[in-house]
């Protein structure tokens, strides 16, 4: 059976195009505004939707992630309410992929096995579960994977050694490659740097493999999209989310964020 | 440093970090290698006799070890009932427990070839002892503390920027001692190749809590030898006030296997635990995951973590060692509460009657202790942990109790 994400690479790759994954933060800044902006996104050309669970302490996300939870989190935004979004969304658009990405103690409160069959039943595709290493997998990743979700891996600088292999072991879906030692939304990645560790990357698995962390605009993306299977966004756009809360303005909050993923859109198309 | 038997308290964590369904790793993929890269070089390090030596060698040149133990005879003879000891680690170099486990990570660093050191500090106190070390052993050092704290705590900023170490106000979340660990987290993420991290309490991801736990077990290790020294046996009880714990493990874990010894850990119950203004985690939280350990956390029905409050910044924090929510669940340690106004009573009523001056960390302790003393016999003894000194806290302290016309 080929996945939603399967079929999202592969028609990528048949137009030369790479990937474009956009993330964004589940009820920021309302529950409703963000649905409509995962629409946006879609008709704009986001090929998958990563959809961050709000928590309180996000340890691997920089200043714009953190003040999206926050922003969240204060509008009542739940992970039952993400899940319902992640549902909503799912029967509105039944090919684009959604990847739950988030921290795992919200997860671990709101029960794994019920997690599990809710995300299944919301049509959710895959997870990234940040503070969920491969030394942890009986926690989630195991039943996950049983159930058919993608468990999506984070391969960052520090794990390109020896610990590669222990961590694309059970990688479902996509690779993702952290592009930058860091946080999110914090450092511009590097070109160079990147190319050298998809090279590693493509001996070590035949999965996609995205970049993200660090790629903060159309013409970095452009450059990225050339090397990676796909780019993914999400502090850049986040951002725009939050310069455009203070103007009070859905309909400009949409348009805006809109036409910055139409950008990125635009460059993932290989020469 | 801790002997293996299969009927042992003592014998945890297994290799995974656990200490039942507490504890293990629960970080980023990019802090992963770090972690494991630790936790390789201290076991190694704690095998090796020319670690064990310099670390000794400073314990007792430069901390002051062994710490006194002490008779109080006065705050005996006022509760009546159990002789009470303490356990005098206020009177090491900078004033508080804290040093014992900076010290032994310090030299841990520098063993790995590190040369840059991150920490997070709450009330400052282990801030101040890092900072101290790396002056010591030449490391540059960088100190995240909430921006709250540097507000509330400024003479041990001050202390800290003498050291030579440089202090980060930290502005997100709640700018206290939870958002500190984030930020220090997020330093490390980002710096992976030079820098170490100096956790300063019994939790985090594997190794630190077994790590820090064994820095500090040296406590209790001389509370054995002393008491048995003055008393001919060992104590009928323990008592030790808990933030995140690391005091408290310190002197309880060489004793855990002598079952018949009561031991108690006080946590801060703030306003009152019927308040939403305490931080008793293991009284009034449940298990959950953040910074690198499931422990017993103040968390939302929804898994969001809440702040904690306590009057005392050291005990301000919405978690605990993942070690003694496993001795919570198991039944071995009591865990119990003191309030910020039973902790500020003691402060004053230890100074007025022992000349001693006790941190508010320990006056939660001793609030206890003055309930729990009470209620033995006169030929039962009791060793409380003096954590620290109270100096840091004259500025917070001396107004309330001048409201309660305590002074």
């Amino acid at each position: 059976m080929t996945t939603r994400i399967a079929q999202c690479f592969e028609a990528a790759a048949s137009k030369n195009r790479a990937v474009l994954g956009v993330f964004v933060t589940a009820g920021d800044p309302d529950a409703q505004t963000s649905a409509a902006l995962l629409d946006s996104l879609v008709e704009n050309g986001a090929d998958f939707i990563e959809l961050g669970m709000p928590f309180s302490d996000p340890m691997a996300d920089g200043p714009a992630i953190q003040a999206a939870s926050i922003r969240a989190i204060k509008a009542g935004m739940t992970l039952q309410k993400t899940l319902d979004m992640a549902a909503g969304f799912r029967q509105r658009h039944p090919d684009t992929p959604l990847i739950l990405m988030g921290y795992f103690n919200p997860i671990y409160i709101y029960g794994q096995d019920a997690f599990i069959r809710a995300a299944k039943e919301a049509g959710v595709d895959g997870l990234i579960i940040v503070d969920l290493p491969p030394e942890e997998d009986v926690e989630l990743c195991d039943a996950a994977r049983e159930a058919g979700l993608s468990f999506i891996r984070l391969v960052t600088p520090t794990t390109l050694g020896d610990r590669l292999p222990v961590v694309i072991e059970k990688a479902g879906g996509f690779v993702y490659y952290v592009a930058i030692a860091g946080i999110t939304g914090t450092k511009s990645a590097a070109t160079d740097s990147i190319r050298s560790a998809f090279t590693r990357l493509r001996e070590e698995t035949d999965l996609p493999a995205v970049a993200g962390f660090g790629i903060r605009s159309a013409e970095q993306a452009n450059e990225v999209a050339t090397i990676a299977d796909g780019v993914v966004v999400g502090s850049a756009l986040v951002q725009k989310i939050e310069d455009a809360v203070g103007s009070g303005d859905d309909k400009k909050l949409i348009a805006d964020v809109g036409r910055f993923c139409a950008s990125l859109s635009a460059a993932m198309q290989r020469k | 440093m801790r002997e293996k038997a299969s009927n042992s308290y003592r014998n945890l964590p297994d290799d995974n970090g656990r200490f039942g369904i507490h504890g293990g790793r629960f970080v980023a993929e990019t802090l992963m290698p770090l972690v494991l890269d630790v936790e390789k070089s201290y076991h190694a390090a704690r095998k090796d006799q020319s670690f064990l030596s310099e670390l000794l060698y400073y314990q007792k040149h430069y901390i002051g070890r062994p710490s006194p133990l002490y008779f109080a005879e006065r705050m005996t003879a006022h509760f009546g009932g159990a002789k009470l000891y303490f356990k005098r680690d206020e009177l090491n170099h900078t004033g508080a427990h804290k040093i014992n486990n900076v010290l032994g990570q310090a030299l841990l660093a520098k063993r790995m070839g590190k040369t840059k050191i991150i920490a997070e500090t709450g009330a400052g106190q282990h801030g101040v002892a890092t900072a101290t070390a790396c002056a010591l052993f030449n490391l540059e050092c960088e100190v995240f503390m909430g921006a709250e704290d540097v507000r509330r705590q400024k003479p041990n900023v001050d202390r800290m920027r003498l050291l030579g170490a440089k202090v980060h106000a930290v502005t997100s979340g709640t700018s206290t001692l939870k958002d500190a660990m984030n930020e220090a987290l997020r330093y490390w993420v980002a710096n992976p190749d030079t820098h170490f991290y100096i956790i300063g309490t019994v939790a985090g991801p594997h190794p630190y809590p077994e790590m820090v736990r064994d820095f500090q077990s040296v406590i209790g290790i001389e509370t054995r030898e002393q008491i048995t020294e003055a008393e001919g046996r060992l104590p009928d009880a323990l008592i030790a006030c808990i933030g995140g714990g690391s005091n408290a493990m310190g002197l309880f874990h060489p004793f855990l296997d002598d079952e018949e010894i009561e031991i108690y850990g006080v946590e801060a119950a703030g306003h009152g635990l019927d308040t939403d203004q305490h931080a008793a985690s293991l009284t009034g939280g449940s298990p959950g995951v953040l910074h690198g350990n499931r422990t017993y956390l103040l968390q939302t029905p929804e898994g969001q973590i809440k702040d904690a409050h306590s009057i005392s910044a050291g005990l301000d924090y919405p978690g605990i060692g993942p070690e003694h929510s496993w001795l919570h669940d198991i039944g071995r340690v009591n865990y119990v509460s003191a309030t910020d106004e039973e902790a500020l009573r003691m402060f004053q009523l230890c100074s007025r009657l022992e000349g001693i001056i006790p941190a508010l960390e320990p006056s939660h302790a001793l609030a206890f202790a003055s309930t729990f003393l009470p209620k033995m016999a006169a030929d039962k003894i009791v060793v409380l942990n003096m954590c620290g000194r109270g100096d840091k806290d004259l500025e917070a302290v001396l107004p309330l109790l001048d409201e309660r016309g305590l002074l």
